[in-house]
C-alpha cells in the first residue's frame, strides 16, 4: 500500500520534529494519509457508570403500582402539577427521570434521548467485577475471554487501506489504566487528560528517551512505549486544547465533567477520534441513596450536567455522535434496611444523539409484581446488553462483524434505536 | 519417563554451564552459600541475578550497596532473614514515623482533635454560612481542613516512607499486597481516613507473614473494613429470630414489639435489660429502625478475600454468610472498636458451603464462617496463586502454584511458609521470571527513590506522584484492588507518565531524591561517561540492561565531567507547591490530575542527570 497517507493536512510540524528519528517512524507518519475517514465520520462514546446504578431511580417506573411500595422511603415521586423538580420528569405518563436528570429532559424533549430499560447482562451475577467484566467483554458468564467487545470492533472493521486511518486515536479512554472493553488487539489510548499527554523537557531528551523503546522487543512495555511517542507528536500537532466550550456549554469541575470536555476537544481537533469511552464510578449505594435529593441525586447532578454540557459543546456535530451510557447491573427492586438497595439484575441505559430515535423508552417493560422479579427480588430482563452494543455499533459505525465482537450471540430482536 | 530423566538432565547440566561461566566472568560471585537448599541445584539465574531478583521480589527495589550485602550474607540466609521481621531491627523506621499523629493516636482519638470541618459546619447551623460566619469560625474551619488534609498526608506519605526506610522489606511488600488484597477506600466516607492508620498497623502489617486465620480475623473485625463493606449496619431481616442483649434467642416479639417495650420500660422508669441503658437506648431504637441484611461484606469475604471469583459458592452462600455476620459491627460508630451486638444478630440456622450453623448462636457464627473459608481448599489455592503472581510472573507455573497452595493447606494457612516455597522455588529463580513483572506505579516511584538511596518525604508530594502515575494510596474505589498484571498496567498514557516522572526525579523536583548527589554520585560526577553509565545501570537496573538501552544512556553529548554547576536541574526548592489532597466524603477528587502540577515545566537535562533521567524511564525500569 503506498497510497500517501498523512495523519494531518498540515504535518510540516510533524516532519521537522520527526527527522532524524528511525526510518520506520518517518515512514508511519510523513507518508501518512489523509484525513482519516473516522474523522470525517461517526463517533460512539460510551459512558460507563461504575458500581451498580439505581435504574429504578434513574429512570423511574412511577406507573408500576408496586415501585412505591417497594421504596417506601427511597421512592422518587410521580410526576404532579405543581410539584417543580420534588418529583420524577414525566417522559411518557409511565416513567420518569429522577429530577437530577433535568439537564437531559430538553435531549428527550427534542427526540435525541432514549432510555432503553430492563437491560443488562443475562448473566446471574451480583458481583461487580464480574458484571463489568461481562459488559465490558461481552461475553456474559464466559471469563476466559481475553479481549474487550469495543475492541474487537475495532480490530474487526475493516482494513485500514480499506476505509481507515491508522491514528492513534481512534480509539481513546479517558482514564489512567485502559478499560476491559478496550483491551485487545486494536491499539487504543488511555489518558487521563490532554493536558499532560506530552513528554517532558524536550529536545535531545525526548528523541533518546523514544529511542529507547525503539528497539524491536515485542513486549508490553516498548509497544506502549512506541505507541505512546507516535500519539504525543499527533497530539501536540493537532492541539485538541485549543477548542474551547461552545453554545454555552458548562463543564462540572469534576473528573468525569472534566473527561467528557476533553473527548469533545478531541473530536473537534479532526484526529480521527471514533470510539471513546469515560467512566464514573459512586453509585453503590448500599446505605442511604436518598430520594429526590441525596447521595445517588448528586451523583446524576455530576452526570446529567457532564452528558448535556458535552452534547451542547458539539452542537451539530452531535448528528455524527452516539453516546451510550451502562452499568454493569441494576439493583435490587426493594430498599434494603439502611435505606439504599443491593446488587440486583437488569438496569437501564441511556442512547443519545442526532441518529438516535428518541423521545421513546425502549424494551418491554417486565413489571415490578413479585412474580414477575427475577428470583423474587430484582427488575427482571428482557433486553440483552448485546442487543443495544450491536445494534448501536452496526447502524452508527457500520459494524459487519458481529459474531465475533459476541460470540455464541444472536440478537433475537430489534429495538430500532437508529432507525 | 525417559523424557523427564533427559529433560532434568539437561537442566542440570545448563545450570552447571551457567554457573560455570559466571564464576570464571565474575571470581567475586563464590560467596553463594555452600549450604543452599538442594533447589538452588536447579536454579537458572546465575548468582549475581539471584540476587537481583530476590531484591527487585522480596523488597521495592535495591537500595545503594544492597546488593552487595545480600550477597555476603547468601541469597538464602537473606530471604530467610526477611521472612522473619521480628528479627530484624528497625530504628530508622521507627524513628522516623515517632512524629506521625496518626500511627500514634486512636480513631476515637483523631476524631477528638480533628473532627471534620463538615461536623462543626452542622453544630454552627446557619451561623456556619459562608455570609454570616465570624471570623473565628472561619479559622477554626480552616484549621480544621488543614488538620484533615495532614491526617490524610500522614497516610498515604506514611506508607511510601515506610516502603523506603523499613529494613523489614519483604514485611512491607506483604504489607502492600494484603492492602490491596483486603482493599479498602479512603474516600469510602468521613470516618473511614480516621480508621485507616489502625486498619494498616495493627491490623495488617503484623499478620502480614503469619497465620491466614488470623489476619482475616482481624480484617473481620476491624473498624475500617466493617465500614469500607457496610457489614456494621448489616442486621438480621425481620422475619429471622435475634438474640436479646443476654445473648438468648428473643421470645416470639417481632422487632416491632420489642422496640415498643424497650421505649415503654423507658417512658415508665421500669428497670431495663442488661446492655440497655437510658444512653444507649436511643441508639438500640435507631438500629432497630434501620435494620435489614446487607450483603456487602459476605459477598466479598467469598469472592475477594477467600475463595476467590470462581472458588466454588453460591448466592445461597453469600447470605448465609451475611447472615452468620449480623452483629458484627462497631462500638459507638464510626470511630470506636469492634463490638458484637446479639441484638442486631440474626440466630436463626444458617448453611455455609454445605456446614450447617445451628440456630441460637451469637458471635461464634462469624468465627466458624471465618474457619470455615480460611481453610476452604479454594482459598488456598486462590491465595497461593496471587502470592505467585505477585513474587514470580504474571502467569505463574501451574506446578508452583499447587506446591504453594498445598504448603498453605498443610501449615493451615502459614502464609510465611507459603511465600517461602514461592521464593525459594525454582519458578522463582528461572529464566522466566526474571524481570517478568511490569512495575505497579507505586513500585516504579518507591524503587526509583530508593536506588538514589532517597531519604523519606514528610511532605504530601511524593505520595502525589504515585497518585499522578495512576495509584493513589488508600484511593482504589472498588473491593478488588489494583490491577496485579502488567497488561493492565501499561497503555500509553501510563508510560508516558513515568517517562516524566524519571525526568523529575533527575531534575530534583522529587523531595528527598537527588540526580547528582545519590551515594554512589560522588565517584560518577567527574568520570567518563561510559563509568557514569555503568554506574547508573548498576544503581537503578539491577547491574543489566540491554546493548540497545545502554547504547542510547552512553549516547549523550558533552560526555564528560558534569557538575551541579553546569546542569540546567532546577533546585528542589523550585518545586511547585503541591495541591491540597481531596478530603473524603465530598465530591472525588482528581489526585491524579492535581500532582500533574508537579511534573510541569520539567527541564532538559544534561550529564549524570541525563543519563538517571533516561534510565528510569527506559523499559528496563518499568519491570522488576
Amino acid at each position: 500500500m503506498t497510497m500517501p497517507r498523512r495523519y494531518f493536512l498540515k504535518s510540516g510540524a510533524i516532519a521537522l520534529a520527526t527527522m532524524g528519528l528511525s526510518p520506520s517512524f518517518l515512514r508511519r507518519t510523513v507518508f501518512a494519509m489523509e484525513l482519516p475517514a473516522a474523522a470525517k465520520g461517526k463517533v460512539l462514546i460510551c459512558l460507563f457508570q461504575r458500581g451498580a446504578a439505581d435504574a429504578l431511580n434513574i429512570v423511574v417506573p412511577f406507573g408500576d403500582r408496586w415501585y412505591r411500595q417497594l421504596r417506601p422511603s427511597i421512592a422518587i415521586p410521580e410526576p404532579l402539577r405543581g410539584q417543580g423538580t420534588a418529583a420524577a420528569l414525566d417522559l411518557d405518563g409511565f416513567f420518569g427521570l429522577h429530577p437530577s436528570l433535568a439537564p437531559l429532559k430538553p435531549l428527550w424533549d427534542r427526540g435525541l434521548l432514549a432510555p432503553i430499560h430492563a437491560v443488562g447482562s443475562p448473566s446471574s451475577t451480583r458481583s461487580h467485577f464480574d458484571a463489568q467484566d461481562y459488559m465490558e467483554s461481552g461475553t456474559p458468564d464466559v471469563k476466559s475471554t481475553a479481549d474487550g467487545w469495543l475492541n474487537r470492533y475495532l480490530a474487526t472493521s475493516g482494513t485500514c487501506e480499506a476505509n481507515c486511518a491508522p491514528t492513534p486515536f481512534r480509539a481513546v479512554a479517558m482514564t489512567q489504566q485502559t478499560p476491559r472493553m478496550l483491551e485487545g488487539a486494536a491499539p487504543t489510548v488511555a489518558m487521563n487528560s490532554l493536558e499532560e499527554f506530552s513528554v517532558r523537557g524536550g529536545g535531545d531528551q525526548v528523541t533518546r528517551l523514544e529511542a529507547l523503546y525503539r528497539t524491536g522487543s515485542a513486549d508490553v512495555v516498548h509497544g506502549a512505549g512506541k505507541d505512546m511517542f507516535e500519539a504525543v507528536k499527533m497530539l501536540k500537532s493537532a492541539n485538541p486544547l485549543q477548542y474551547q466550550p461552545q453554545n454555552g456549554a458548562t463543564y462540572p469541575r469534576t473528573p468525569f465533567g472534566n473527561h467528557l470536555r476533553q473527548i469533545a476537544q478531541l473530536i473537534k481537533s479532526n484526529v480521527g477520534l471514533e470510539v471513546a469511552f469515560a467512566d464514573v464510578g459512586g453509585w453503590d449505594t448500599h446505605v442511604n441513596q436518598g430520594a429526590v435529593q441525596g447521595q445517588l441525586a448528586q451523583r446524576l447532578d455530576d452526570f446529567a450536567s457532564s452528558i448535556a454540557a458535552l452534547t451542547a459543546d458539539l452542537g451539530d456535530r452531535m448528528e455524527d455522535v452516539v453516546i451510550l451510557t451502562m452499568s454493569e447491573f441494576g439493583r435490587m427492586a426493594k430498599q434494603n434496611g439502611n435505606g439504599g438497595t443491593d446488587h440486583g439484575h437488569a438496569g437501564a441505559m441511556f442512547a443519545i444523539g442526532g441518529a438516535v430515535k428518541g423521545r421513546k423508552v425502549y424494551g418491554r417493560w417486565p413489571g415490578l409484581a413479585p412474580e414477575q422479579l427475577y428470583e423474587g427480588r430484582d427488575l427482571a430482563l428482557t433486553t440483552d446488553f448485546r442487543t443495544v452494543f450491536a445494534e448501536v455499533t452496526r447502524a452508527h459505525l457500520g459494524a459487519t462483524r458481529l459474531d465475533a465482537m459476541f460470540p455464541g450471540f444472536t440478537p433475537t430482536d430489534r429495538l430500532g434505536l437508529l432507525g | 519417563m525417559h523424557r523427564t530423566d533427559r529433560r532434568t538432565q539437561t537442566i542440570v547440566l545448563t545450570v552447571l554451564l551457567l554457573a560455570g561461566c559466571s564464576r570464571a566472568a565474575a571470581p567475586s560471585l563464590t560467596s553463594t552459600p555452600a549450604s543452599a537448599p538442594a533447589d538452588a541445584a536447579f536454579r537458572e539465574l546465575t548468582a549475581d541475578q539471584q540476587v537481583a531478583q530476590a531484591l527487585s521480589r522480596l523488597t521495592f527495589g535495591a537500595r545503594p550497596g544492597e546488593a552487595q550485602r545480600v550477597r555476603a550474607m547468601g541469597v538464602d540466609q537473606w530471604i530467610d532473614l526477611q521472612l522473619h521481621p521480628e528479627r530484624i531491627a528497625d530504628p530508622s523506621a521507627e524513628s522516623f514515623f515517632a512524629a506521625y499523629e496518626v500511627y500514634h493516636s486512636t480513631p476515637a482519638e483523631l476524631d477528638e482533635r480533628h473532627p471534620r470541618p463538615q461536623t462543626v459546619l452542622n453544630q454552627l447551623g446557619k451561623a456556619g454560612n459562608r455570609a454570616n460566619r465570624s471570623a473565628a469560625d472561619s479559622a477554626r474551619l480552616r484549621e480544621l481542613a488543614q488538620g484533615q488534609r495532614r491526617m490524610i498526608s500522614e497516610l498515604q506519605g506514611g506508607r511510601v516512607a515506610r516502603a523506603l526506610v523499613s529494613e523489614r522489606e519483604l514485611q512491607e511488600v506483604m504489607t502492600d499486597f494484603w492492602l490491596n488484597h483486603f482493599n479498602v477506600y479512603l474516600q469510602k466516607g468521613p470516618p473511614e481516613h480516621y480508621l485507616l492508620a489502625q486498619y494498616e498497623n495493627d491490623v495488617i502489617r503484623p499478620n502480614a507473614l503469619g497465620k491466614f486465620r488470623t489476619l482475616l480475623g482481624a480484617v473481620a473485625k476491624s473498624p475500617a473494613m466493617l465500614f469500607y463493606l457496610d457489614n456494621w449496619e448489616s442486621q438480621a431481616d425481620s422475619n429471622r429470630p435475634r438474640l436479646n442483649a443476654q445473648g438468648r434467642v428473643a421470645g416470639n416479639m417481632t422487632p416491632q414489639q420489642a422496640q415498643r417495650a424497650l421505649e415503654r420500660r423507658l417512658r415508665e422508669g421500669q428497670p431495663l435489660p442488661p446492655g440497655v441503658t437510658p444512653q444507649n437506648v436511643q441508639q438500640l431504637v435507631a438500629n432497630q429502625r434501620r435494620r435489614g441484611l446487607n450483603e456487602n461484606y459476605g459477598r466479598e469475604l467469598l469472592e475477594l478475600h477467600t475463595l476467590g471469583v470462581d472458588g466454588g459458592y453460591t448466592q445461597a452462600d453469600v447470605i448465609a454468610a451475611a447472615r452468620a455476620l449480623t452483629g458484627w459491627t462497631i462500638k459507638r460508630p464510626p470511630v470506636g472498636a469492634f463490638t458484637f451486638n446479639p441484638q442486631m444478630h440474626d440466630a436463626g440456622e444458617k448453611v455455609l458451603l454445605g456446614h450447617t450453623l445451628r440456630a441460637g448462636r451469637g458471635i461464634e457464627d462469624g468465627e466458624e464462617v471465618l474457619d470455615i473459608v480460611a481453610r476452604h481448599p479454594s482459598t488456598a489455592r486462590y491465595i497461593a496463586t496471587k502470592l505467585a503472581r505477585r513474587f514470580v510472573s504474571d502467569t505463574p507455573p501451574g506446578a508452583l502454584v499447587e506446591r504453594a497452595a498445598a504448603t498453605f493447606t498443610r501449615t493451615d494457612g502459614d502464609i510465611r511458609e507459603v511465600v517461602r516455597t514461592i521464593v525459594t522455588s525454582p519458578e522463582f529463580f528461572a529464566r522466566a521470571a526474571y524481570r517478568a513483572k511490569v512495575k505497579s506505579p507505586f513500585e516504579v516511584v518507591v524503587s526509583a527513590l530508593r536506588a538514589l538511596g532517597a531519604s523519606p518525604d514528610t511532605s504530601p508530594r511524593t505520595a502525589a506522584l504515585v497518585a499522578l502515575l495512576g495509584q493513589p494510596i488508600y484511593g482504589h474505589m472498588a473491593p478488588n484492588g489494583w490491577p496485579e498484571t502488567g497488561d493492565q498496567w501499561m497503555n500509553t498514557g501510563a508510560i508516558l507518565n513515568r517517562i516524566n516522572f524519571g525526568i523529575a526525579v533527575a531534575a530534583n523536583r522529587v523531595p528527598g531524591a537527588s540526580a547528582l548527589t545519590w551515594p554512589g554520585a560522588e565517584a560518577l560526577r567527574d568520570a567518563p561517561l561510559d563509568q557514569q553509565v555503568d554506574g547508573v545501570v548498576r544503581a537503578l537496573l539491577g547491574g543489566e540492561a540491554s546493548p540497545e538501552t545502554r547504547a542510547i544512556l552512553t549516547s549523550g553529548e558533552n560526555p564528560f565531567a558534569q557538575t551541579a554547576r553546569d546542569t540546567n536541574v532546577e533546585p528542589s526548592a523550585a518545586m511547585t507547591p503541591p495541591p491540597p489532597p481531596g478530603l473524603p466524603g465530598g465530591t472525588p477528587p482528581d489526585p491524579a490530575a492535581a500532582a500533574q502540577r508537579l511534573l510541569q515545566r520539567l527541564p532538559l537535562l544534561k550529564g549524570l542527570p541525563q543519563i538517571v533521567g533516561l534510565a528510569i524511564g527506559s523499559p528496563e525500569f518499568q519491570r522488576r
